[in-house]
């Protein structure tokens, strides 16, 4: 049945009209032109569609409308301030922590989450953290890397 | 051959005119036009640091126009680790020729002798007059008249200023803040969204399908049908997800596939063989088979047989396209490595003229091969002719992805060889079997055609008949001729006709599976031997740019390893790309669990020499995700499928390496400032997956011959070997 929702996103009230089992992915990338959120398997089982609702990870393929509703929800658009990137945006252009770079925003988002709750995370700490998260291109420790030197820079 | 008796490098050979690839533009910037495309290898921020660099201006300057048919040169497939030695070879020779015209123009205009002219960012300056002029004011918005004679010689390398340097890719920022990156972040006007529903199998064809309910769901433009092929067209993304399922639940099918035992998949391939021919130096030759030699003074002798399963692309996103159908012209963006062949198989498909396509390359996910990329711009197109004049953006599913990409062939692999009294190899055989590698679009006929859609629709096509292929260091038998220095190599191309599974050109082609039996073998060689593997290596290697990759990676990781079954240990392996390309070593360092059998790789590196660096960092990246690759492929990956379907659908019927599993991977460069560039992006993966079960065998004292060395394989290795408890 579709109905209007509204949901706040990057700080901003938006609203979506929809089904209310539409994944939050489609309503991003589609209907608000957030495509900064991938689609990768649509099973939460890669993590390209990552994003934050209230601070956690959530997989946006699979948190429907009517549960993202009302969230406080932050994506990769929403990560920068202005024009000045987020230290985890330049730790992973400075690392080259990315190829193709499909992985990279879902990965930058989880990585967020991970920060904000633990500072001065280990590299085991960060791999665990990212668990859910693939990457086909192989730049894995350099992710690892750049995460580590966006937590020094957040600590200076 | 140009005028001047010289032979200019790269693709500048078939297409000289220095317009076609360098335009000084009005607004103060530059175009460079390079028939290559970006597949995340960093391609086109290498060619445009070569560019900035020969002609003297600001990167920040160039803009890269790729992949346009009729805006660019041809330059076929993005492939082979070809495109620094086609594309980037010819634009450093280009651009220092487009820098020779302009700072001749300008010697012209201000009067005075060119060689006494300085260029800094596209200002020409005349140190003595103290006049200058740029390059836009002398050319802004005029094509550079003239053609590449190879007479110029491009700028001295200890000059370099960004050549060597580590820069930041060109899209970087895009890539880090969401910014619109990829064919699927594409929304033109009027965008409206496409699905296919594939049949549940190979040749599976359709009996009956609701359509006319699907019609009638919310936002469903239109369904597409022809013969066995379902597509639908709906106004938002998510209605033609679920437009597509529908389609999908009410759609019954006739399944007649009968694929081989995947668990015999090794043997299948020895038995179905049907054409064998000798491979000499890299090349394949139509001739009769030689009988393995009776070597005289043979010591030893080892025979041992090496096998891989089939292996995905698994590309992160799914292949996507859009087609745009107006007027009798299609306009396809996608992310086919080959626009030009692309565009030829579909004028055949669709039953138009070439001129009539045209094909304009947009980025997807690394596909490391010929994966759905090709496929879904058919799709794309058949979808866009049902309403024209609006565009249609066709995307696979991940399950259309993992069912329907062409694999890498499972490949067998025997090796038979014999030590003379002081250890020396006197006789080498290798003898590979291997379905085709050559599924690349070609030119639709009536009959036949390489895209997905065609073997589907009205009316049918089948797949082209798979060949034997003759090519220098090509398909199956790529690097299957042996780089070291060996007195008698018999290497024997084992041709299996039948594709029971769909295959192509997957990243470094026969590559893998060769390096992988022959690095394996050397070292099964070098134990009897009773030498050092890495010093056995050296033994039969004189080039010094090999010695040097395998030295540095030795040296990196600590060699030389300990006594064997220790429960952790090293390994180390080398190949040359292609025999001709970059050289690479890797070295490893494992853990093996033999409770479990699992095993951990702790810590790799990888020595690489690919001529001249260019991009410091394009190069590390290409050699170490190339290496955490092959360690994805070599302990976890193997499509799984049944009598009839495929049964890896998803990331948890075809798993691949996670963060927790990937170990730090150390990248050695070694330059070779002013040499020719070699391609690197194939490289690492052959010595990657070796050096892997190089290193398991000296933590275990088991040599693992089969890949996916899955935990439970290891284990019943090991407790068949009565290690494991």
């Amino acid at each position: 049945m579709t109905e209007t929702f509204t949901l706040t996103i990057n700080g901003a009230e938006r609203q979506v009209t929809g089904d209310g089992d539409m994944p939050l992915l489609y309503a991003l990338r589609d209907a608000l032109g957030l495509t900064g959120t991938k689609y990768g398997c649509g099973t939460e089982q890669c993590g390209s569609c990552s994003v934050l609702i209230a601070g956690e990870r959530a997989f946006s393929c699979r948190t429907t409308l009517a549960e993202a509703a009302g969230g406080d929800i932050l994506t990769i658009e929403g990560i920068a301030q202005g024009d000045r990137l987020h230290p985890l945006q330049q730790a992973f252009i400075d690392e080259h922590a990315f190829q193709c770079g499909y992985c990279t925003p879902g990965l930058i988002v989880t990585a967020k989450a991970l920060l904000d709750r633990d500072p001065d995370p280990s590299e085991d700490t960060i791999a665990t953290a990212l668990q859910d998260n693939l990457c086909r291109c192989g730049s894995h420790p350099r992710v690892i890397a750049a995460v580590r030197r966006a937590a020094k820079e957040l600590a200076k | 051959m140009n005028g001047d008796g010289k032979t200019l490098p790269g693709t500048l050979a078939d297409e000289p005119e220095i317009a076609r690839w360098i335009g000084i533009e009005s607004d103060g910037t530059v175009t460079l036009r390079t028939g290559k495309v970006e597949i995340g290898q960093g391609i086109l921020t290498a060619v445009a640091m070569i560019a900035a660099e020969e002609l003297d201006v600001d990167l920040s300057r160039i803009r890269v126009v790729s992949g346009i048919t009729g805006e660019v040169a041809d330059e076929g497939v993005t492939s082979g680790s070809g495109s620094m030695e086609q594309s980037g070879r010819a634009i450093h020779q280009v651009a220092a020729e487009a820098r020779a015209v302009l700072v001749a123009k300008a010697a012209r205009h201000l009067g005075v002798d060119a060689e006494s002219l300085e260029v800094e960012d596209g200002t020409v300056r005349s140190p003595a007059t103290n006049q200058q002029v740029t390059y836009w004011e002398l050319q802004g918005g005029r094509p550079i008249e003239g053609e590449a004679r190879g007479a110029v010689t491009p700028k001295d390398p200890a000059l370099y200023s960004l050549v060597g340097k580590a820069i930041p890719e060109l899209d970087a920022v895009a890539k880090v803040t969401g910014g619109a990156a990829f064919v699927h972040d594409l929304a033109p006007e009027g965008l409206l969204h496409g699905r296919v529903v594939r049949p549940p199998s190979y040749g599976a064809r359709l009996t009956s399908a609701d359509t006319a309910a699907v019609r009638a769901m919310e936002g469903v433009v239109t369904v597409v049908e022809s013969g066995s092929f379902l597509g639908v067209i709906a106004e938002s993304e998510w209605q033609a997800v679920k437009a597509r399922e529908a389609l999908a639940e009410s759609a019954d099918w006739e399944e007649t596939a009968q694929l081989p035992d995947e668990d015999t998949i090794a043997a299948w391939l020895v038995e179905n063989e049907t054409a064998a021919h000798p491979v000499i130096d890299g090349t394949p030759r139509d001739e009769a088979v030689p009988e393995p030699a009776a070597p005289e003074g043979a010591a030893l002798t080892l025979e041992a047989t090496y096998a891989k399963p089939y292996f995905m692309h698994a590309s992160l996103a799914p292949s996507a396209a859009i087609a745009t159908f107006e007027d009798g012209r299609l306009t396809i963006r996608g992310p086919s490595q080959g626009p030009y062949p692309l565009r030829r198989a579909l004028a055949g498909s669709l039953g138009l003229e070439e001129e009539a396509i045209t094909i304009i390359h947009a980025q997807g996910a690394g596909c490391y091969g010929h994966n759905g990329a090709d496929d879904v711009c058919l799709d794309a197109a058949l979808l866009a002719q049902a309403v024209p004049g609006r565009p249609v953006r066709l995307q696979w599913m991940r399950e259309d992805e993992h069912k329907w990409e062409p694999y890498s062939p499972a490949m067998t692999l025997m090796t038979k060889a014999s030590l003379d009294s002081d250890g020396n190899i006197i006789d080498w055989n290798l003898d590979l079997f291997s379905t085709t590698h050559q599924g690349r679009p070609r030119p639709t006929t009536a009959t036949h055609s390489s895209l997905l859609a065609d073997w589907h629709r009205e009316p049918a096509r089948d797949k082209p008949e798979a060949k034997p292929n003759f090519s220098n260091e090509s398909g199956a038998h790529r690097n299957a001729w042996s780089y070291y220095d060996l007195a008698h190599q018999r290497v024997i191309n084992h041709f299996v006709g039948e594709t029971p599974l769909r295959t192509s050109s997957f990243r470094g082609l026969g590559n893998y599976a060769n390096i992988f039996a022959i690095e394996s073998f050397m070292d099964e060689l070098a134990e009897a031997a009773g030498c050092d593997a890495l010093e056995f290596r050296l033994r039969h290697l004189k080039d010094p740019r090999g010695r040097a990759v395998l030295e540095a990676a030795a040296e990196a990781i600590g060699w030389p390893p300990g006594k064997p079954g220790s429960g952790s240990g090293k390994g180390i392996a080398f190949n040359r790309y292609k025999n001709g390309k970059a050289y690479a070593a890797v070295a490893m360092e494992v853990t093996v669990n033999e409770e479990t059998g699992r095993i951990s790789v702790d810590r790799a590196v990888v020595a690489g020499d690919a001529g001249q660096v260019v991009s410091t960092h394009g190069l590390s990246c290409q050699l170490e995700g190339g290496v955490l690759q092959a360690i994805s492929w070599t302990l976890k990956e193997r499509v799984r499928f049944g009598p009839r379907r495929i049964e890896s659908v998803d990331w948890e019927t075809y798993p691949i390496m996670t963060f927790p599993e990937a170990p730090p991977v150390e990248s050695i460069l070694i330059d070779r400032p002013g040499e020719p560039y070699l391609g690197s992006g194939e490289g690492s993966q052959g010595p990657g997956g070796a050096a892997l079960a190089n290193a398991a065998y000296n933590a275990t004292g088991v040599r693992l011959r089969e890949t996916p060395f899955t935990p439970e394989r290891v284990r019943a290795m090991l407790v068949a070997a009565g290690r494991g408890r």
